[in-house]
């Protein structure tokens, strides 16, 4: 993101990708300055290099980077651009640390309306303002039509984590309580009634959203005996709890009476065969913490927007085997499993 | 939710237990097989095993459509596939089944054949009218339920005067596959399987009513009552055959009432009536081949049915010899009864049909409840041989 000279403006209305805009030019830079540096303007990002400076605070760091391919790029309550930011900065808030700066690279397809992208871009620069947190570097290509579908957006983001914090995949134990930030499977249900094959009707929006500051509510009332935080995105809740166990070698035992979920998201899974617990989430938080702070915890969860459906699912327990059990609403009980291959509809 | 949370009423659902475990003899057991998938489904996914008496056993049966296509089917299906001018529409169970020279169709996709999922047999229509030049073929599966679907899917391809769409026929009846459980559950050298009643399927019989099973229930003196695949009508239409079984009755009863009648619908069976004929014969995995069990296209439609079209020869697959899929179907053993169950053999890597999808006995035990009876053989369900 370099380039600066006096240029024509791109046609944000009616204009499309071309290859040029890859090719490293003039036509990038106008799509760059025009596009990117408009919508995420900031004082690295003018100060015009190929990456940007900044003094790092003493402390540990944290670093992540994800990819984003959703299909359909708009979806009911965000789009790739938001989804993009909102994801990178949950996953380093998920490590209990405050997200500093983020990177943005565009791989994009010849033809792709600079509308789009501009209305993508602005998403982007909108969510990043929002949640504090900077993109201070990029990089864009595009590639022939055919090779992409539409954008492609890789962001990687750094954050701080204060001192004695130290969240880890394999800290689960028995006992530990589990709590769940709020209502599950709105994100992949908002998506796939966008999807032109499934096209239904549903209010359904994402829950995309930055939860560091929930998460920075939740560090200052429970610190360390907080376990570890993950946020259920692709496989839901049931891949997050499994990934959990296996990495802490504990079983979990939760109760589907105790789960939010909204009706319209069950009734939406109902149509298409899928279970609400293996559906994709982009806003919410899984948190595993010490049973005596699960109720102060709870009460600091509810008491912040981000949070306020927030419940206690269930416990974690000792169990080799690593299984995450469910009490049905019926009284009985079934694993909750990975979600195994493609999740795909049913036949009848 | 409407229609759907009364017959997930917790509340309900408990009490009908309670009448199940007051009503059985606790000196006899009670063997029900459920035919459809979508049961068995419903039986792991809400944990309704836990809520019946010891006695009374669930043993699943193969009613699920993708577990009974013999693989011979699916290679023939791939071998179309690969042709360059060839574009194969399915449903997404059928993409994950294992067939011969360890492909599946998702993986002969992945290696270039232009297989693509659809969600209904119009989608297929679509791609075959957005694409001329291409040879659609859509690889029709399933019971009763998915049948006039695709015969309306025909219609409206001669309607549209479509050149470059046929259909891959492997419809099959459900009435023919409980004959063949029933007649050969003494006798069959996989071993003997105590039947005392059925959950008829429900779907199925939205479309056939409940009359196509009165003969069998009269032949083989077994009950079989109609249900629906919420928690509240399995669980019902299980007291329903326990109180059957101990009045000592055996006749069939329409639990499922808010969607199926004596009849069915007509206008779905014309449909069928109108574009299907029964084949001589037709291979069932683990069932093996069944006299009148499946439909082909009329004759007058030969040049919409994929098998002539394209002179399609199905080649005899052999399954796994260590897959016990076979004995699964029938309900002569159960998943954990299988020496790949849960080691070679999973869902992310199946090795029979019963292990992919939800519906199949294997997929669904090991889902939902492989938690259960660990390390200890279950054998009180199956008679002595």
């Amino acid at each position: 993101m370099t380039v600066k000279a006096k240029r024509s403006r791109l046609d944000l209305r009616n204009g499309r990708i071309d290859l040029s805009h890859g090719a490293g030019g003039c036509a990038t830079g106008q799509l760059v300055e025009d596009i990117f540096h408009k919508a995420f303007d900031n004082d690295w990002l003018r100060a015009g290099n190929d990456q940007s400076a900044f003094a790092v605070p003493a402390a540990r760091m944290v670093m992540t980077t994800d990819s984003y391919v959703v299909s359909p790029l708009f979806f009911p309550g965000g789009n790739i651009g938001s989804l993009a930011v909102y994801g990178t900065i949950n996953d380093i808030a998920m490590a209990g640390a405050r997200p500093l700066y983020l990177s943005a690279g565009f791989i994009i397809e010849e033809g792709f309306p600079l509308a789009d992208l501009n209305r993508i871009a602005e998403a982007m620069g909108s969510a990043s303002r929002e949640a504090g947190v900077p993109i201070i570097t990029g990089d864009t290509k595009v590639v022939e039509r055919g090779k992409a579908d539409g954008v492609f957006i890789s962001t990687s983001g750094i954050g701080i984590i204060r001192a004695g914090l130290d969240l880890r995949s394999d800290a689960a134990r028995p006992g530990d309580a589990v709590i769940i930030s709020g209502s599950i499977g709105d994100h992949g249900v908002a998506v796939m009634s966008k999807r032109e094959s499934l096209d239904f009707d549903t209010d359904i929006i994402s829950d995309c959203a930055a939860l560091h500051g929930l998460v920075a509510a939740m560090v200052e009332v429970a610190g360390s005996s907080i376990r570890l935080m993950r946020d259920p995105t692709r496989g839901g809740l049931a891949a997050i709890l499994n990934e959990i166990a296996n990495a802490s070698n504990v079983g979990f035992r939760i109760e589907e009476e105790a789960i939010p979920i909204k009706p319209e998201v069950v009734a939406a899974c109902e149509l298409l065969g899928l279970d609400p617990l293996n559906v994709a989430n982009e806003g919410k938080l899984v948190v595993v913490v010490a049973p005596e702070f699960a109720d102060a915890l709870l009460a600091v969860m509810r008491a912040h927007p981000l949070g306020a459906e927030a419940a206690l699912i269930g416990h974690a327990e000792a169990d080799d085997r690593c299984f995450v059990q469910m009490a049905t609403s019926l009284g009985g009980s079934r694993i909750v499993d990975w979600l195994w291959g493609e999740q795909l509809p049913r036949i009848c | 939710m409407k229609y759907i949370d009364e017959y997930r009423d917790a509340k309900l659902v408990k009490d009908i237990a309670r009448q199940i475990e007051a009503a059985v003899d606790p000196a006899r057991s009670y063997h029900f097989m459920e035919f459809c998938g979508g049961h068995t489904y419903a039986i792991s996914r809400y944990g309704l095993e836990d809520l019946l008496p010891s006695n009374v056993q669930m043993i699943h049966g193969p009613g699920c459509p993708i577990c009974v296509l013999p693989i011979g089917r699916i290679d023939a299906a791939i071998e179309l596939a690969i042709r360059p001018e060839i574009t194969l529409c399915t449903y997404g169970d059928l993409m994950r089944v294992p067939c011969s020279n360890g492909l599946s169709l998702l993986k002969a996709r992945s290696a270039g054949a232009d297989i693509r999922m659809v969600y209904s047999t119009l989608d297929s229509l679509s791609i075959a009218e957005a694409e001329p030049n291409r040879q659609v073929v859509f690889f029709a599966i399933g019971f009763e339920t998915t049948t006039p679907p695709t015969a309306l899917a025909l219609r409206f391809a001669i309607a549209k005067d479509l050149a470059n769409f046929s259909i891959f026929s492997n419809h099959v009846l459900t009435p023919a596959a409980i004959k063949t459980i029933l007649e050969n559950s003494d006798v069959h050298p996989l071993g003997p399987i105590k039947i005392d009643g059925l959950l008829g399927p429900a779907h199925v019989s939205t479309v056939i009513g409940t009359q196509p099973f009165e003969v069998l229930a009269e032949e083989f003196n077994k009950p079989i009552v109609v249900a629906g695949f919420e928690p509240l009508d399995v669980i019902y239409s299980i007291l329903m055959l326990v109180r059957q079984v101990n009045d000592g009755v055996h006749k069939v009863e329409n639990q499922y009432i808010r969607a199926v009648t004596t009849l069915g619908n007509e206008k779905a069976k014309c449909e069928i009536a109108n574009v299907f004929e029964l084949r001589e014969s037709f291979e069932w995995r683990g069932l093996g081949a069944i006299p009148h069990s499946a439909l082909g296209l009329r004759s007058k439609y030969a040049k919409y049915d994929a098998e002539k079209r394209f002179e399609m020869v199905t080649p005899a697959a052999q399954d796994n010899p260590a897959c016990e899929c076979g004995a699964i179907l029938r309900g002569i053993k159960k998943p954990s009864d299988c020496k790949l169950f849960g080691k070679v053999c999973t869902p992310d890597s199946p090795m029979g049909s019963c292990m992919v999808s939800s519906e199949g006995a294997c997929a669904a035990h090991w889902i939902y409840g492989r938690f259960r009876r660990q390390g200890k053989a279950d054998e009180s369900w199956r008679t002595v041989a």
